[in-house]
């Protein structure tokens, strides 16, 4: 009879549901079919006209009907989508009634153009448009239903409406890694004998013209804009910046006990979550490393393993000249001269960098590696950059024996987050 | 199950429109009037924060300008509740110290909005219009002074705190959760020092809007919100709490300024009748336990109609004196559960409850010595949160 605590002797953590949606598709299957062929997601950008923009292309989700959403309603379709496939496939609780809490990670959400632009309609102003005006509006006029679209709670709202998660659910951002935040939130409250089960979600569809203007301006975007599918180059020499994309992970997390208890499959296990917080500067990375390095040693830490135990490392490479440089860097130190040869991978470059949903997605992707034997390939590696020699599993799917998955994601703001996740407990 | 730990409240950073610091704060309780500008944001009501010398927590100008109000009004509670606690600059510890923030999003450049709500209608396309417009009218940086999990990374880069950053959104609820996370850790024993906080500018339109697109923004003149619950009168503020678990305090010979008891999160289902009143009265229950000796309520209602009617009604009830945090300074979105756990674990650590405020007729005087406080913060819209902090001697 196997031991349902880790060697720390807390409730060991099991992933028995997971959902996935990219620009590459719906579902687990249809993303896998296509991150193991090396397909790209990223195309031109359809939804709003690219006049005077500097970056034109996108790895947006195109493909669901409906159209004149909002980032919050196509952010709570993706994350519905996602939850969908996760909790049927657990086959946890019952229809409305998820046995635990919600942890819920979403993007930045505001009133957008368009109904900013039905007030300043609205309000009829005869001089200037100001704020004042659409005050004035909003009170004349019936939009309460824009009240609660654009609060940041209401995304994860209505998913625990839908869901029948218990309590009030968390939302949570620590910017590109609120994917891991979200585990990392879910993983901690079993542990703590909280609750059996949580839901982790991480969900971005928030692709608007002004995001991409705002990440523009900060220089972050690639202008590799002739030919969409090549452009996300993480770790080549000629990486010139992210491709912004959509999409949304889910994973329901449960003790091991309650899980086996229940008969269900246990699909992986996240052994370990670290992260440590960077205090150089709001976008960059400190030069050091030394944050990263925390985190990632943390993880390894918190799975009480140790770096050698590490097969394959689903990097958080989104094709800066900074971030795959600085995540090289921190590697390097926490796995010495063996980081030349663990292979390691960006999914980024396929489905590009969906921002608040990417340490989800790339959980859900690092699980199936595991359970499938094969990994699948950092995309567009063409020219090498000699500065960072990594086995990245250039162009092609490779067949390995994967135990043990390291996933890192870095944000904004001085976030760190890394997860550490394995096949079927031992 | 592990044993919990007691979790001890070593710091408090506190600024709002009574002032800053607990000194000035507790003055400002005692004196019994709150600050409202009801001219400035005309027709509606707002509590504005005091004046702030900045320079005193965020000394480099060149922080200060990449942050927008709320962001410098969070910063610089967070110092004060790290000179409170008596670990700033100490890097050890700093390094070790996992931080909660609870956020929403920041300002936008009304001039821009306004400028190009001005000219658009009138443009053959105005799609490209409006892509022209922000490309090259929209500051580079002010996309960092909007994201939530900016305020976090300011405090990391201003104050060092970097043992852990996470940033919860959810209005109301998020600051309920930010401290109930960073306390549960703690009381698991897998964190042993904790900053958890939030902050608010209520000095802007664009907040203003969203709450006035449903009819929810507080119209002048001010009046009180558990006897009048007729809008939400919003407060600039910001509050920080440095947790720690009694080990790890009494290690650096720091003192408690109180202790958190508990804190807990619920969700009732609005649309059900006395779906609020049910759980709130629950949640209280379960704070009160089996004595009401020495016991008040601090209520940070929201004053938005529904739900600050069902609050008032299960405060009533209780028959437990009652004042009203939000009269005092307002309503601070995700930061109002920290500022009233602040103002709670204040009124706990002087032994009494401050006076009744004239026209709030649920606040009765209340002379006896005050041994705990429970915090009541019922979301304007969704989310019910009850915390109960106590007197340590």
């Amino acid at each position: 009879m196997a031991s349902y605590t880790d060697k720390a002797g807390r409730p060991i953590v099991v992933v028995t549901g997971m959902g996935l949606v990219t620009s590459l598709g719906q579902g687990k299957e249809d993303n896998w079919a296509k991150l193991t062929a090396g397909k790209s997601g990223i195309h031109r950008i359809t939804r709003f006209p690219l006049d005077s923009l500097r970056t034109t292309i996108a790895g947006t989700v195109d493909f669901l009907s409906d159209s004149g959403r909002t980032a919050p309603d196509l952010s709570e379709q993706l994350a519905q989508l996602a939850a969908d496939e996760a909790i049927a496939q657990s086959g946890i609780g019952s229809k409305g009634n998820f046995p635990g809490p919600l942890f819920c990670a979403v993007p930045p959400i505001e009133i957008e153009w368009p109904q900013r632009r039905i007030l300043a309609q609205e309000a009829a102003a005869n001089a200037a448009v100001t704020y004042d005006d659409l005050l004035r509006a909003a009170e004349t006029h019936d939009h309460g239903a824009w009240h609660e679209r654009f609060l940041y709670g209401s995304i994860a709202d209505h998913l625990a409406d839908r869901f029948g998660t218990r309590g009030q659910p968390i939302s949570l951002s620590t910017a590109c890694a609120s994917g891991n935040t979200s585990i990392q939130l879910g993983v901690e409250a079993i542990r703590r004998g909280d609750c059996d089960a949580a839901l982790s979600i991480a969900t971005d569809g928030s692709v608007t013209a002004e995001a991409l203007i705002r990440f523009s301006l900060l220089s972050a975007l690639s202008t590799n804009n002739e030919n969409p599918a090549a452009a996300s180059r993480p770790f080549s020499k000629n990486r010139d910046g992210f491709i912004i994309a959509e999409g949304a992970g889910a994973l329901v997390l449960e003790s091991l006990e309650h899980a086996v208890a229940r008969g269900a499959k246990i699909l992986g296990v996240i052994e370990g979550v670290g992260e440590m917080a960077d205090s150089f500067h709001r976008t960059r990375s400190s030069p050091d490393a030394k944050p990263v390095i925390g985190c990632m040693r943390a993880a390894l830490a918190d799975a009480g393993v140790s770096p050698d135990e590490i097969d394959y490392i689903n990097a958080h490479g989104t094709s800066t000249p900074e971030n795959d440089r600085m995540e090289f860097t921190g590697m390097s130190a926490v796995f010495g001269e063996r980081i030349g040869s663990i292979p390691l991978s960006s999914n980024k470059s396929m489905i590009g960098h969906t921002l608040t949903a990417a340490g989800a997605i790339e959980a859900v992707v690092s699980v199936l590696t595991i359970q499938n034997g094969r990994i699948p390939p950092t995309i567009n590696y063409e020219t090498p950059d000699p500065a960072i020699p990594l086995d990245v599993v250039p162009n092609v799917a490779r067949d390995a024996q994967v135990n043990r998955v390291m996933s890192n994601s870095f944000g904004f703001g001085g976030q760190n987050v890394c997860v550490i996740m394995t096949g079927e407990p031992a | 199950m592990s044993k919990r730990r007691d979790v001890w409240i070593t710091g408090i950073g506190l600024v709002s429109s009574l002032g800053e610091g607990l000194e000035a704060h507790w003055a400002a309780l005692n004196q019994g009037q709150p600050v409202v500008d009801e001219t400035g944001f005309s027709p509606y009501v707002v509590h504005p924060l005091a004046k702030i010398n900045f320079d005193s927590q965020i000394p480099k100008k060149g922080d200060q300008r990449q942050m927008e109000p709320w962001q410098r009004i969070g910063t610089y509670a967070a110092g004060l509740a790290l000179d409170s606690a008596g670990i700033k600059g100490d890097k050890e510890i700093l390094g070790a110290t996992d931080m909660v923030v609870a956020a929403g999003g920041g300002e936008r450049d009304q001039t821009v909005d306004g400028a190009i709500l001005t000219e658009i209608e009138k443009q053959p396309k105005p799609d490209v219009f409006l892509n022209e417009q922000l490309q090259s009218n929209l500051r580079p940086t002010l996309f960092l002074a909007q994201l939530s999990n900016l305020l976090a990374g300011n405090i990391s880069i201003v104050h060092g705190v970097t043992g852990s950053s996470r940033t919860f959104m959810g209005e109301e609820s998020s600051g309920t959760d930010a401290v109930r996370i960073g306390f549960s850790r703690i009381a698991a024993g897998t964190s042993e020092i904790a900053l958890v906080g939030g902050a608010y500018n209520a000095e802007r339109r664009d907040m203003l809007l969203l709450y006035a697109l449903k009819h929810l923004a507080k119209a002048a003149p001010w009046s009180p919100v558990l006897r009048d619950a007729n809008g939400v009168p919003t407060g600039s503020a910001g509050a920080f709490l440095v947790l720690e678990s009694p080990e790890h305090a009494r290690a650096r010979g720091a003192k408690p300024i109180a202790k958190l008891s508990g804190i807990w999160s619920e969700r009732a289902r609005r649309g059900e009748d006395g779906a609020i009143e049910a759980t709130l009265a629950t949640m209280i229950a379960g704070a009160l336990g089996d004595t009401t000796d020495g016991t008040a309520i601090l209520s940070a209602a929201s004053g938005a109609p529904q739900p600050t009617k069902a609050e008032a009604v299960v405060l009533e009830r209780s028959g437990l004196p009652v004042r009203s945090v939000t009269d005092r300074v307002g309503h601070g979105l995700e930061a109002q559960m920290p500022v009233a756990l602040a103002i709670a674990a204040l009124s706990v650590s002087e032994g009494r409850l401050f006076p009744p405020l004239a026209g709030e007729t649920l606040e009765k005087p209340f002379d006896g010595p005050l041994k705990r406080a429970i915090v009541t913060g019922v979301g304007h819209w969704r989310g019910e949160g009850v915390a109960l902090v106590e007197r340590i001697d």
